[in-house]
């Protein structure tokens, strides 16, 4: 008896995954913990000319050149600041490594699948395209990104596409 | 431990002597072979043998067994020479290199071709020597040789035939020392594969195995040599009686597998006198003077010799900057280690490097096909082949020289008579060269053929719809080759039709940092020059700084840097700027324009122009200051990011920012490419910046 609730209960884990979460603002979005490579706090970022306005510009991780992004600027959020609590999530997404500025990280979470919402049609700043779902929490409500699609998506202008 | 974990060893030794084997067969004298060249082919075809035999790969080692016997009457002289039969060995050899490919790749070769070449060579044999090739293989014992030695046999290689080695045939004990449990076993299979295991006793440090075969000792060497060392090996004659009293039965057991024609145990068959244990000491000699490395690991020392620099120059920095520094020890252990890790990196730098007598070593072969072709007479010379460049670059640059190479054959060099006619030498002449210029590395292909015709190009360039002019320079003319699907040649040859077009040649090169300058004068040739850097991963630069920010430039393009001053500098059609500079405008490029870098100065006369060339091509560069020369490991953009227009790459400095690397052509094409769509709303001509909006629609 025991034995099989054991079994029940390790398969069910199995399909909770972990989420690292964090802010923009107001909101609270989360990713995929197994993306996250590290986080950092934002400093010497050296400018890209002629970039689009969210891509801060590159910087040195232990002398890998990576691109910082910040989705406070992508997302149309209204206050954009820099300061000491200003943190770069470093991910790694198709065997590339990529920094992303956001306000804070709050902290870890386990979601069960029956805690993930699909993401209703959205707006135009974040395609559900985007999205894997929506985290409910009692009576928060996590963003979950997929970082992946986001960030080699077109529109990020962070990869760049063979020419057809 | 899997056998197959060898395969990758094997595979890069085969192709290196196939390599060699390919220069050796392109160096023969047909008229008077020297007999050391024909040993070293033959060689080469029966280490690849026994490679093959060892790893089961059939076709392979069929081939190779039918194209070693064949040299092997070659050797003795029994085949005369021909070029046509040069030619087939050359076919052979292409065959052997495809059936690696296909291994390596994990298939299995082409069927078809692959009895086609065991017919071709067969056939040979056959009209040649009127002997069947598998016949001689079984029939190798030293005795039918010994007879047929006096006939023919070049003083040379009697000493091969007289040595009918006395241990061949009987038992051996084959000495294993220090070879560890499961190699062993892989060993005994293996020897089993060449002939009878009677005993095989003994522990890690000194195993024995008596083993009975017909085989020679350096077929044995050959095969172990794949697992172990040759230092942990020892083979002897069994000593009593043996010797003598086996001989029998083992012949008759390599003679029935080949009769029943199983592969695998040709090489047990082939018991050709062995030729000279000389031959496989001095190849063990030419081994240990070289060890082979995966470039990911020379690659991951390069990279940390280059954070040791950053971090020796953050060192430098942060020294140089206190106050007052009088201990003398701490300076001097600076400079020390300044010293070291520049030699430490320059060393490292160098295991990249090798020499173009890799590049060049296949163009022998590819002139002499296309020559025969086309029904040209062409000699060809090389020059600078101990020219050193990194080796990422040699490879890359195989296939644009290649084709280089065939377009100077097939449109340069003209036909013998045609050249007779105009008073030159039937034989055109094509030469390669390579030599270092600063840091970067000239490479130049020359003919003396007809030279580049000004007034064909134009025309062409015309038909095609390209914008030119009769004004042109004689340079902008013979850069016309370049463009896409342009092509003079009156008619698509063989030789010309295929492969990549002219515009991806300069593509490539420049893809490698280089560019490609041409020149030519009518009816005495065409010298085609490609500049390449000497290598990638590191830059002698120039730090410039923008505004707040900081760049590299480099070091390789700048030619000097001065104060405009106000005359010399003119306005030309609206916001276009030249400078003076000793008799020559150059184009003004304004870093802070083209970068959008806020807070420069934008005073033309409070500036600094910088005189740079890029792909042929000087312009003055903007810069608000010069910060001084270094050297920087040159980081890609795009791993993690993509290509940025005006930038190369980027570095990291010493106070671990990253600066960016320009790319001076790039700027300017950034530049002009800001202008274009800045002039339909073109009120002032102020150095507005752009906003991304309009440089992208631009674009």
């Amino acid at each position: 008896m025991n034995q099989t609730t054991d079994a029940a209960l390790t398969a069910a884990e199995a399909h909770n995954r972990e989420f690292l979460v964090f802010s923009l603002g107001e909101e609270e979005y989360a990713v995929d913990i197994l993306k996250v490579q590290e986080i950092r706090g934002y400093e010497n970022v050296t400018r890209i000319a002629n970039a689009p306005d969210f891509i801060k510009g590159v910087t040195n991780l232990r002398g890998v050149i990576v691109p910082i992004v910040d989705l406070r600027i992508k997302f149309h959020l209204d206050k954009v600041e820099y300061g000491g609590q200003t943190v770069v999530i470093v991910v790694n997404v198709e065997d590339r490594v990529v920094g992303i500025v956001v306000d804070g990280v709050s902290d870890v979470m386990t979601l069960s699948p029956d805690q993930i919402k699909p993401a209703p049609e959205f707006g135009v700043t974040l395609s559900s395209d985007f999205l894997s779902g929506l985290g409910s929490l009692e009576d928060r409500m996590l963003v979950i990104v997929d970082i992946d699609k986001l960030l080699t998506s077109d529109e990020m202008e962070l990869v760049e596409r063979v020419a057809e | 431990m899997d056998i197959t974990d060898f395969y990758d060893t094997f595979f890069e030794e085969a192709e290196e002597l196939l390599a060699d084997m390919e220069r050796y067969l392109l160096e023969l004298d047909v008229d008077e072979p020297d007999i050391e060249q024909l040993n070293a082919i033959f060689r080469a075809a029966h280490s690849i043998k026994g490679g093959a035999g060892t790893f089961g790969f059939e076709a392979l080692q069929r081939t190779t067994h039918l194209f070693e016997n064949l040299l092997d009457h070659t050797r003795k002289g029994e085949l005369t020479l021909r070029r046509d039969i040069v030619d087939t060995f050359l076919e052979t050899k292409d065959m052997l290199n495809d059936q690696l490919d296909a291994y390596r790749n994990g298939g299995e070769p082409d069927q078809e071709a692959f009895e086609r070449i065991c017919q071709t060579l067969q056939r040979l044999a056959l009209e040649e020597i009127g002997r069947d090739l598998d016949d001689t293989g079984r029939a190798a014992s030293p005795a039918p040789d010994q007879a047929s030695a006096p006939r023919i046999e070049p003083p040379a290689a009697s000493t091969d035939a007289g040595s009918a080695e006395p241990e061949s045939g009987g038992q051996r004990i084959v000495t294993l020392l220090g070879v560890a449990e499961k190699d062993r076993q892989l060993l005994i299979e293996e020897l089993g594969q060449l002939g009878d295991v009677v005993t095989h006793r003994g522990d890690e440090a000194r195993y024995e195995v008596v083993l009975s075969s017909a085989v020679g000792n350096d077929d044995i060497e050959a095969v172990m040599c794949f697992i172990i060392e040759a230092d942990q090996l020892q083979i002897t004659a069994a000593e009593g009686t043996e010797t003598v009293q086996s001989p029998a039965p083992p012949p008759s057991a390599p003679q029935d597998s080949a009769a029943s024609s199983v592969p695998a145990a040709k090489s047990a068959a082939d018991a050709k006198p062995s030729k000279a244990k000389s031959k496989a000491k001095s190849k063990s000699a030419g081994e240990t003077s070289s060890i082979r490395v995966s470039v990911d690991k020379v690659d991951q020392v390069i990279n940390l010799v280059g954070e040791l620099i950053i971090t020796q120059s953050m060192l430098d920095q942060t020294v140089s900057e206190m106050e007052g520094v009088a201990d003398s020890a701490l300076l001097n252990g600076m400079s020390l280690l300044q010293r070291n890790a520049r030699d430490l990196q320059e060393s490292v730098m160098s295991i990249r490097m090798i020499p173009m007598e890799f590049v060049f070593s296949r163009f022998p072969r590819v002139v002499r096909e296309t020559a025969g072709k086309l029904g040209k007479e062409i000699e060809l010379v090389t020059e600078g082949e101990s020219t050193e460049l990194d080796k990422s670059l040699t490879e890359r640059i195989i296939d644009p020289l290649t084709h280089l190479v065939r377009n100077s054959l097939d449109h340069g060099i003209e036909m013998p008579d045609d050249r007779e006619a105009v008073g030159k030498p039937r034989t055109g002449r094509l030469t390669l060269s390579a030599q270092h210029q600063g840091g970067n590395i000239l490479i130049e292909v020359i003919d003396d053929g007809a030279g580049l015709n000004r007034d064909r190009l134009l025309s062409k360039a015309r038909e095609n719809g390209l914008n030119v002019s009769d004004s042109m320079t004689d340079d902008e003319v013979w850069q016309l080759i370049f463009a896409p699907g342009f092509s003079t040649a009156k008619e698509v040859t063989d030789v010309s039709g295929r492969g990549v077009g002219m515009d991806v040649v300069k593509r490539n090169i420049q893809g490698m940092g280089g560019h490609v300058e041409i020149m030519s004068r009518s009816g005495e040739g065409t010298r085609i020059r490609i500049v390449l850097p000497l290598t990638l991963a590191i830059l002698d630069g120039m730090s410039i700084k923008v505004g707040d920010e900081m760049f590299i430039l480099p070091l390789s393009a700048v030619l000097e840097s001065l104060q405009p001053a106000k005359e010399d500098i003119y306005a030309m059609a609206g916001d276009d700027v030249v400078l003076k500079v000793r008799d020559e405008y150059l184009p003004v490029v304004a870093v802070h324009e083209a970068l959008d870098v806020p807070n420069a100065k934008t005073r033309l006369t409070e500036t600094i122009a910088v005189i740079v060339q890029g792909e042929g091509r000087r312009y003055a560069l903007l810069v608000d200051d010069l910060v001084g020369q270094q050297q920087v490991v040159v980081k890609n953009l795009e791993t993690n990011y993509r290509k940025v227009p005006g930038v190369s790459a980027a570095t990291i400095l010493g106070d671990g920012s990253v600066a960016l690397i320009l790319d001076i052509a790039g700027l300017h094409r950034l530049n002009r490419a800001k202008k274009e769509a800045r002039r339909p709303e073109r009120t002032n001509h102020s150095l507005e910046a752009l906003t991304d909006k309009e440089l992208e629609t631009s674009s």
